[in-house]
């Protein structure tokens, strides 16, 4: 009984969270400007971020748990070099 | 590995569910708003309080079947915490400072 509702729980988060990260592929593909794109970049690295979270509990291992920390910190490298660009036309001055 | 019990399952599931429902309200928002400045604030429901939510998720299932506490997936939430303020603070002055220069 708890196994199946653990198990319908989570293909719900799943799907769920998959249309999250499409809502967030509409806005970096139809942006209209710069500053749109590189939100809907940030929000999509989120999303897969905890999509591989479910997937860890789903098989149990915490190998999916590196994949997301990687994830996380490189996610937040490129959103802050993307606003540099914005910002100054160059990332390293 | 222990078998987990009815009421951590129905913790778990009810979790993930407000997490990743909450995390896609967020992601529709970022469709569904008109303005640039509209649209910044909405993905970070997702950034916090479904991170949250999905990283307590992990954190008691792993907990109960591995029958120690497992508390790294905390450092997920923290680092998400800290870093989404800064990445919104640095993309809405590039923003502003590209509004500005268009006029």
């Amino acid at each position: 009984m708890s196994a199946t509702v653990l198990d319908w729980a989570l293909v719900a988060a799943q799907v769920l969270l998959a249309l999250a990260m499409v809502c967030a592929v509409f806005r970096l593909a139809r942006g209209p400007r710069a500053q749109d794109r590189v939100i809907g970049l940030d929000t999509l690295y989120v999303n897969a971020m905890l999509l591989l979270l479910t997937f860890g509990i789903r098989t149990g291992s915490s190998l999916y748990f590196e994949a997301a920390l990687a994830i996380a910190l490189l996610g937040f490298v490129a959103t802050v070099a993307l606003a540099k660009f914005l910002m100054r036309g160059e990332v390293i001055e | 590995m222990n078998a987990l019990p009815d009421w951590a399952a129905w913790l778990t599931a009810l979790l993930l569910l407000l997490g990743a429902g909450i995390t896609f309200i967020g992601s529709l928002g970022l469709v569904r708003l008109r303005k640039f400045y509209d649209r910044v604030h909405a993905p970070t429901l997702g950034t916090t309080l479904g991170t949250l939510n999905i990283v307590l998720a992990s954190m008691i299932y792993f907990s109960i079947t591995e029958a120690r506490p497992v508390l790294h997936e905390i450092l997920i939430a923290i680092f998400v915490t800290v870093t989404t303020p800064i990445t919104l603070l640095l993309i809405v002055r590039a923003a502003v400072f590209r509004d500005q220069l268009g006029k």
